[in-house]
């Protein structure tokens, strides 16, 4: 009975990767635990190995082929005198597959590019040239533009160096920049993240990465109590200046410690700056931007969005201030408030509502402290309607901030109240229904959103 | 390891003696009209005396140079006047005055000085170890030769961020001496009912890091081991652990009854060891100063704190806007 090979997901939050480099031939007898492949997700190059024995009978997707989906049939396995007609069939799948590119090693998958619909962002000159990359390049990018620019930029956390780093973010780094200034710490947050804010006051302007800000959990303390309150402390004398870095919220079946949106909390606290971007020009300026505030800013990401493409301006320098929201798309109707991945729903929401005769208004905060209330509350004036989106829990939600906000400031211009679209008031579960259920959702979105207009 | 004794007594100086004993003058002395002031209702929350352990921080400040660094927990009085900040600055900070050296909005436990490389005054138990150590990897990063003091008590020793500071210093070679002031009470907790280890200093063997117990209470003995250690940490050898014996004569904070330790033991160690007693026995005893000659530092000590507690008085508090200042750099 031949056997179907297919495409592995290597790891939580793979749905496609590139086949970089076959290591059997047809023909081949392969064993079990055997090295079939390699192959090269969005975080790193993985080999394959077999799990069952048999012959090669037929590669189904050739050497170099990129955006491979998870589950395609990549290889079939025949046994002793068996022949590959015998197989399943395995036609189909191969013509789902992307063609051979040319350079496999540096392809990186990525979505298709979000549209920007809004008008021209002021974040950079009309006219200005647009390159395609992710929002992993764009950070990337980021800090490599400034730790040229400042040579008291140094990087670290775990596995930034010599692995590349867990999600890629700073591959490469230490090749440029040497082992001084990209520094592999052991697996102790709370320690190297006060020895971080200790280097800050001693001149040094260090970028800790977290590799989820779940982790960050061990190290909070230094973040709330010796970073953020220094300087008011004392009197002004000493300011922080260090950007905390990395994943943050749920990625995909990782369950309830490894999947939480800290956004409310940082953002609760005066004396950080809390970012949390959406679009890869969004990660890139206010990374940028974060790495040269005197303050300690807290800069969540988000897994899921690091490999997603935009378009980023081909500018040799920008930055994006902070305290500045962008309106993604103009509307009439309603005003959809969002900022990091809740804006993948808040946009989605808002082409569907479109369709149904919704014009709605999208704005993404990008920064949580300090955070643009005019933006905000100059739309609700307009559409008379909010509905607000974020993954974190509920209870004590910026959503809840905001709704109290406009409600101060804004009464007498709701015609409705206010909705917060939010993650559900659960520990993450793990089973796919399950969390598919506990997350924030388009639909989630739409409903709400008819709901404040009475649709 | 036994307590190390004193060295030569003829390697000392007359003028290094009369330095030792004014500084810890000064800090028993401030730290008396503090705790006067606390009960005046001058100083508000919590106020940790220094009284009894002066001689850790002075003998430690006479091996340093400029541009060393020093950060320490919220007994921190001592190791603002050892590293020459002023009096009238720390007292008004602690009567939470505009003259205070945080404004008056840090307070006992928060100030600091940049132009002095004091760091705080941390009220965090623990913190400013991983802290020290990344003020030394800032120094070592720029590669210069200064050396930072991160000191802490045998309560903060127990906490696990020391240990993975340790590694991480032992590991990059920082140029850090970590110093345990090693008074034996975690507030109301001794160390044999915290740990069973022997000796805190020799924890940090376990990570390659070398280290001594000293007599906490002989200026003179803190004062060479100092010396070994930032001969260590300048060389680049990476960190230094001392571990300083010594006592702290008042409760833990202004609100400890004490009710842990009996009075003998106290009366014992005041009688016996006391750091500023010891140095005027040996000014006196070899003939170097009269008691006139410290009868006159007395009263120069006494108008120092008398001058720094009647500023900690007059100077206003902060002005109301000054709430919405240094939140941000």
């Amino acid at each position: 009975m031949a056997t179907e090979v297919l495409m592995p997901a290597l790891s939580p939050t793979m749905e496609e990767g590139t086949l970089a480099k076959w290591l059997v031939k047809e023909g081949d007898v392969v064993k079990s635990g055997q090295i079939l492949a390699e192959i090269e997700t969005d975080k790193a190059t993985m080999e394959f190995e077999a799990v069952d024995e048999g012959i090669v009978g037929k590669i189904l997707i050739a050497e170099g082929s990129a955006g491979v989906k998870v589950n395609t049939p990549i290889l079939v396995l025949v046994e002793d005198g068996e022949t590959v007609s015998d197989a399943p069939k395995a036609a189909a799948p191969v013509a789902e597959a992307a063609a051979p590119v040319a350079a496999p090693a540096a392809a990186t998958p990525a979505a298709a590019p979000v549209a920007v619909v809004s008008r021209a962002s002021a974040d950079w000159p009309e006219g200005t040239p647009m390159k395609t990359m992710t929002v992993r390049e764009a950070l990337r990018e980021a800090m490599a533009e400034e730790m040229r620019a400042n040579p008291n930029v140094m990087l670290m956390g775990e596995e930034v160096g010599e692995y590349q780093g867990a999600y890629k973010i700073s591959q490469g780094l230490l090749e440029e920049f040497g082992p001084k200034r990209i520094v592999d710490t052991p697996i102790t947050e709370i320690g190297f993240t006060g020895i971080a804010v200790g280097a800050a006051w001693g001149g040094l302007n260090p970028i800790v990465e977290f590799m989820t800000f779940n982790f960050a959990m061990q190290a909070i303390d230094h973040i709330l109590n010796s970073a953020a309150k220094t300087n008011y402390m004392s009197g002004g004398q000493l300011g922080c200046p260090i950007v905390f870095r990395g994943a943050n919220g749920a990625a995909a079946r990782v369950g309830a410690q490894h999947s939480q949106d800290f956004a409310a909390w940082y953002a609760a606290i005066p004396g950080l700056k809390v970012v949390m971007p959406y679009s890869a020009a969004d990660a890139k300026g206010l990374l940028k931007q974060a790495i040269r505030d005197p303050n300690p800013v807290v800069f969540l990401e988000n897994e899921i969005l690091y490999g997603r493409s935009f378009e980023v301006p081909a500018l040799e320098d920008f930055t994006i201030p902070f305290g500045k929201a962008r309106i993604w798309r103009e509307g009439t109707d309603v005003t959809i408030v969002s900022f990091g991945i809740g804006m993948t729903y808040a946009l989605e929401a808002a082409d569907q509502l479109a369709k149904e005769g919704i014009s709605a208004e999208v704005i993404d905060l990008r920064t949580l402290r300090p955070l643009d209330y005019d933006t905000v509350l100059a739309s609700v004036m307009k559409t008379n309607r909010c509905v607000t989106v974020e993954e974190g829990f509920p209870v004590g939600a910026i959503g809840n901030h905001l709704s109290a906000v406009i409600m101060e400031r804004a009464f007498d211009y709701l015609d409705a109240p206010v909705i917060n679209c939010t993650g559900k008031d659960v520990p993450m579960p793990y089973a796919a229904n399950l969390e598919k259920l506990a997350l924030v959702t388009t639909a989630d979105v739409v409903a709400a959103v008819k709901s404040v207009c009475y649709r | 390891m036994a307590a190390k004794k004193a060295p030569e007594k003829s390697n000392v100086s007359k003028e290094e003696l009369l330095k030792f004993y004014r500084e810890m003058l000064l800090i028993r002395r401030f730290e008396e009209k503090a705790g006067q002031l606390y009960g005046m209702g001058l100083i508000g929350g919590f106020c940790h005396l220094y009284i009894g352990q002066e001689a850790v921080v002075v003998g430690l400040e006479a091996t340093t140079k400029d541009g060393d660094k020093r950060i320490t927990s919220y007994r921190d009085h001592g190791h603002m006047l050892a590293c020459g900040m002023d009096a009238k600055g720390v007292m008004a900070e602690l009567t939470g005055r505009e003259g205070g050296y945080s404004k008056g909005k840090g307070g006992s436990m928060h100030m600091f000085s940049r132009e002095k490389h004091f760091y705080g005054g941390h009220g965090i138990v623990g913190a400013q170890v991983p802290l020290g150590a990344g003020l030394a990897l800032a120094d070592k990063y720029k590669g210069n030769d200064n050396v930072t003091f991160a000191y802490f008590g045998d309560g903060a020793a127990n906490q696990g961020q020391v240990y993975e500071t340790y590694n991480m210093a032992e590991l990059w070679a920082l140029p850090v001496i970590f110093v345990i002031e090693n008074n034996h009470y975690a507030m109301g907790t001794s160390q044999a009912r915290s740990t069973k280890s022997e000796t805190l200093f020799g924890r940090g063997l376990a990570y390659g890091i070398p280290g001594e117990q000293v007599d906490g209470m002989d200026v003179l003995a803190v004062k060479a081991a100092g010396e070994k250690a930032v001969a260590h940490c300048r060389a680049g050898k990476g960190p230094y652990i001392l571990e300083m014996m010594t006592y702290r004569y008042r409760g833990h904070s202004m609100s400890d009854p004490a009710k842990y330790r009996t009075r003998e033991e106290v009366q014992k160690m005041k009688d016996e060891k006391d750091a500023i007693e010891h140095v005027r026995d040996l000014l006196i005893g070899s003939g170097l100063s009269s008691e006139e000659d410290l009868k006159a530092i007395d009263r120069e000590i006494k108008d120092i704190v008398n001058e720094s507690a009647e500023f900690a008085k007059a100077s206003p508090e902060p002005a109301l806007s000054e709430l919405w200042t240094d939140i941000y750099a």
